[in-house]
């Protein structure tokens, strides 16, 4: 446990990649099994045991504080594990070292609730505060230290000298402790296979293109399709040994996002069965016509749905691949194949929540150019105003994890530019903590009194290059009106400060923005030194931009 | 106390502020063995109105006539330690130990005063109608906890304390901690949550060099507060065997030279060394000590890859050290942690407790749960070490101009 508490201790303060990936690897390395395989199914959210509820860290730590103090404490530390972690009176002599993560990951898992509370304490007075902080975190499941499982999984490949595509093959067929994987790792055992039911499956990533790049190849070779504005799921389905069915639904990442999307897998486990993998966009599609990312938003991050949200916006499945079906891995198989068994696939389940990607007829890259431009001049009609864009797949291209170069392009519509004024500047985080590199900027819009004044309209930490970085830091420092803590006002006027390139995906309203509106990934896309800020764009340019709301409410 | 054995005798400029010195030396725990002068006439307060009360420039002692630790110049101000919310420049006249007078003289120049006088420790100065002595606080070097001794009308004896800022916990770089019995003691709670429980520095340490072991190829940069919390780093470095050259921000060599006049024996110390251009300069896999303030400024970007480390008792919880953009925040302080406190307050034996800086309300409350009285002063002005620390980075730094 103390090396586990070492680990995320660490991590948690952490920010650089690669350190971080050291750190990590430092950890597989010298850390025994099982509890190596157990901090990393923690780092990815594969453990599973009944987590302890914060009522019950709430309790234990009232039976052994003063409650005034308890509450100051709170107060001032802000995060009940913590404070708890902190405030443990020390037992005296600490056995944490004798104490494994391994014991009490097993232990967890065969507890029942009411024996949670004796168990929790004795191993809290069993460590020291940063073993108590890591135990507190781990049992109530509540672990936001910034790891991906993309992390975790490079580590184990730099770690182990291979390529992470290898390793997030087989990584959903594995349980924790994870001892095949380290075997296989170390070369002390075979290679792991996949077993689960309804199993994730590395996607394949698209690299994007320009229009110059895509001028050098040649148009036969390749498929275009919509590039649809909402999250690239895989729905997993199949029968359990009892021949029930069982359907999941993966996020991109791999994350089990069946939860939040009742509706989907309702379908996919019932009516609209099957034995395999769909790969595609996950939508709302309400009455027909496909809803924009803004009206998806309504169903994202969040861990289970209301019968009245599954009304107001029900989820869609956009399928444009099939990974495996009737036990069949078709992952080896030209695209044109793969493609002609979903189109049979998606006709036979014959589901109003499952629909085949449609394609983009083009005979050369002007026509395919043109549809981008316009998709709504095309046959899609008002589902348009949910695309971002083309994808390109090669015709002979096998399905293959990872970011491949060649086989698959995406197209994106160019974004939305706006001309706006630098008004706030805030120091970055990590790597760019010495630099100003969260800008504020704002447009120009006429005040009550007829005169025109600046509104902030979003804020861009990204886009510049590190050269552009040192140039907008010094000018930040050279004109600074005005501190705020770590934010910095800067001169703008209509004379004098500057002019940003705004580069944007989307625009919708939002009452929470005092100009009322909001960007989506909005990011610098050129500094314009040469305009001065009176030139900059009015609001009323901006609002012209909005997107529909969404449905009216049934 | 440290011995400054190569510094000229500061003495007493002309008369002290009574000119009644009274040197006996007395041992803590046993009665005053000198006479303490007169009463004042009695305040309508009592005894504790007499002896202390509050005023703008901050703590008086109406019966002695002076301040302590004042905040805005004062005619008399008796200066517990050399950090820049305690000791401040243009009093009339200070009364100090001899290593925060010369703390003081190298932070404000010789002139920071009209007059100084060193107070030696443990000895006893007659003040106005008080009794005046100084003892080590175990806080930074020179650190002194002031006792004042005054009789009532009635004749009655009270002792009171003011603290300052203090520490219990052992520190190779300065005097430790006396406990001085007395009826009224005026704490800090700086760290006054329970929650505040400093680990053993040496482990924070070994943490740190630990971290060195990892990234031998990362400059780790570690904060520590110009005075005091420095040259304990470097002397618990030296201590956990690590002999390597370690490299000071400008605004930290004053105070190391300062501290190694007075005998503090620190190793191979060197300023930053000036970049050449071709990566010397750059100290990959060396430690280097600067002002917490320093840490996130663009000096620090000429080092190779830095980790960030601070050395605070703050970094106890992790949103302050997320907040100040901390790799690896190490949990030392120079101040009392939250047992200490208790202890403290309770084996003075003081019925009266006030509380100063901090988190007072928590200490309040824990007193009022032990029977004591105890009363939050609501001082304003000192630290939250933070504050000091953006005094202690050196002019310009803030701003990015100063690089050394």
């Amino acid at each position: 446990m103390k090396r586990f508490a070492g680990l995320i201790d660490r991590l948690s303060f952490e920010r650089g990649r690669n350190a971080r990936l050291r750190i990590l690897r430092d950890y597989f390395a010298t850390t025994p099994d099982p509890d190596r395989g157990y901090a990393l199914a923690a780092l990815t959210g594969g453990l599973s045991f009944a987590s302890a509820k914060p009522s019950l860290i709430r309790q234990l730590i009232s039976e052994r504080t003063d409650p005034v103090l308890f509450s100051m404490s709170y107060d001032y530390v802000g995060d009940l594990s913590e404070t708890a972690a902190l405030l443990w009176p020390d037992a005296g002599e600490q056995v944490g070292d004798d104490l494994s993560l391994g014991a009490v990951v097993e232990t967890m898992a065969a507890a029942l609730r009411p024996q949670m509370a004796d168990l929790l304490a004795s191993w809290l007075d069993a460590l020291d505060e940063t073993g108590r902080w890591a135990l507190l975190k781990l049992v109530t499941g509540n672990f936001r230290i910034g790891i991906s499982a993309r992390l975790a999984h490079m580590a184990l490949a730099q770690y182990a000298n291979r390529d992470v595509n290898e390793i997030e093959a087989v990584w959903h067929g594995l349980t924790p402790p994870y001892l095949t994987l380290f075997a296989w790792l170390e070369g002390r055992g075979p290679r792991p296979g996949p077993q689960e039911i309804a199993p994730f499956r590395a996607p394949m990533l698209a690299q994007p293109i320009n229009e110059t790049e895509l001028r050098q190849l040649h148009p036969p070779d390749f498929v275009a399709e919509w590039k649809w504005d909402g999250i690239r799921v895989q729905a997993a389905a199949g029968t359990d040994g009892d021949g029930a069915p069982i359907a999941r639904l993966w996020s991109r990442n791999g994350e089990d996002i069946s939860a939040a999307f009742p509706d989907l897998i309702a379908e996919l486990a019932g009516k609209a069965h099957f034995d395999g993998s769909i790969d595609g966009e996950l939508l709302v599609v309400h009455a027909g016509v496909v809803q924009s990312f803004n009206v998806l938003q309504q169903r994202l991050n969040r861990k289970s749905a209301t019968s009245k949200l599954q009304l107001q916006y029900p989820a869609h499945i956009r399928a444009w691949d099939v990974l495996a079906l009737n036990g069949d891995d078709l992952t080896a198989l030209p695209w044109t194949e793969r493609r002609a068994r979903l189109e049979t696939l998606v006709s036979r389940l014959d589901s109003s929540r499952i629909s085949l990607s449609p394609l983009v007829a083009f005979a050369s890259w002007d026509e395919l150019a043109a549809a981008r431009a316009a998709p709504a001049a095309t046959d899609l009609g008002p589902d348009a105003a949910a695309v971002e864009g083309c994808m390109l797949k090669r015709r002979d291209s096998p399905y293959v994890s990872g970011r491949p170069r060649g086989p698959w392009f995406k197209w994106k519509r160019d974004p939305h530019l706006i001309d706006a004024v630098l008004m706030y500047a805030q120091r970055g985080h990590g790597k760019r903590s010495s630099f100003h590199s969260d800008f504020t900027f704002g447009v120009w819009r006429t005040g009550d009194d007829g005169a025109r004044l600046l509104t902030p309209v979003g804020k861009a930490y990204f886009g510049f290059t590190d050269e552009e970085l040192g140039q907008l830091d010094r000018f930040v420092r050279a004109n600074t009106i005005n501190r705020f803590g770590p934010v910095r006002e800067v001169t703008h006027t209509a004379d004098q400060g500057l002019v940003l390139e705004i580069a944007f995906e989307g625009l919708r309203r939002s009452p929470r923005h005092k100009s009322g509106v909001a960007m989506r990934f909005p990011r610098i896309h050129r500094i314009r030194w040469d305009k001065p800020p009176g030139e900059a764009d009015e609001l009323t340019t901006l609002e012209r931009l909005l997107e529909p709301d969404g449905p009216s409410t049934t | 106390m440290a011995r400054r054995p190569d510094l000229p005798e500061q003495g007493l400029q002309g008369e002290g502020p009574t000119g009644n010195e009274i040197r006996k030396s007395w041992a803590p725990g046993e009665p005053p063995q000198h006479d303490v002068p007169d009463p004042a006439p009695a305040g309508p307060l009592g005894r504790t109105a007499d002896l202390l009360m509050l005023t703008p420039q901050g703590l008086y002692c109406p019966a002695g006539g002076f301040h302590i630790d004042p905040l805005r110049p004062v005619e008399r101000a008796l200066v517990t330690h050399g950090h820049a919310d305690h000791a401040r420049a243009g009093h009339g006249h200070v009364l100090a130990t001899a290593e925060t007078l010369a703390i003081m003289a190298a932070r404000y120049g010789e002139n920071f005063a009209g007059s100084s006088q060193a107070a030696a420790p443990g000895v006893s100065l007659a003040i106005g109608h008080t009794t005046v002595s100084f003892f080590p606080a175990g806080h930074v070097l020179g650190s002194a906890q002031i006792l004042i001794e005054a009789r009532d009308a009635a004749g009655r004896l009270t002792r009171l304390v003011a603290s300052g800022d203090y520490k219990r916990e052992a520190d190779p770089t300065c005097a430790a901690f006396e406990l001085v019995p007395c009826d009224i003691f005026i704490t800090e709670a700086t760290f006054a949550l329970p929650i505040f429980r400093h680990p053993p520095a040496g482990a924070e340490i070994a943490r740190l060099l630990q971290s060195l072991h990892l990234f031998p190829e990362r400059t780790h940069l570690v904060g520590a507060y110009a005075l005091g919390k420095a040259q304990r780093l470097i002397a618990l470095l030296r201590a956990a065997g690590y002999d390597a050259p370690i490299y000071m921000h400008g605004a930290i060599e004053k105070i190391t030279a300062l501290y190694q006049r007075f005998g503090i024996n620190l190793g191979d110390v060197r300023p930053v060394p000036a970049r050449d251009g071709r990566g010397g300069g750059d100290l990959p896999g060396a430690i280097v000590l600067c002002p917490p303030g320093a840490l996130q400024d663009r000096w620090s970007r000429r080092f190779a890859d830095p980790a960030h480390a601070l050395a605070s008792g703050w970094m106890r919880t992790r949103a302050r050290a997320r907040q100040r953009g901390v790799e690896l925040p190490l949990v030392i302080s120079d101040h009392a942690d939250w047992p200490d406190l208790c202890r403290t307050v309770v084996e003075t034996g003081a019925e009266e407790i006030r509380i100063t800086h901090g988190q007072e309300d928590a200490l309040a409350h824990w007193c009022a749960t032990r029977g004591l009285t105890a009363l939050p002063l609501h001082l304003l002005g000192y630290g939250d070490d933070d504050a000091a620390a953006v005094e202690e980075t050196a002019p310009g730094a803030a701003t990015g101009g100063a690089a050394s």
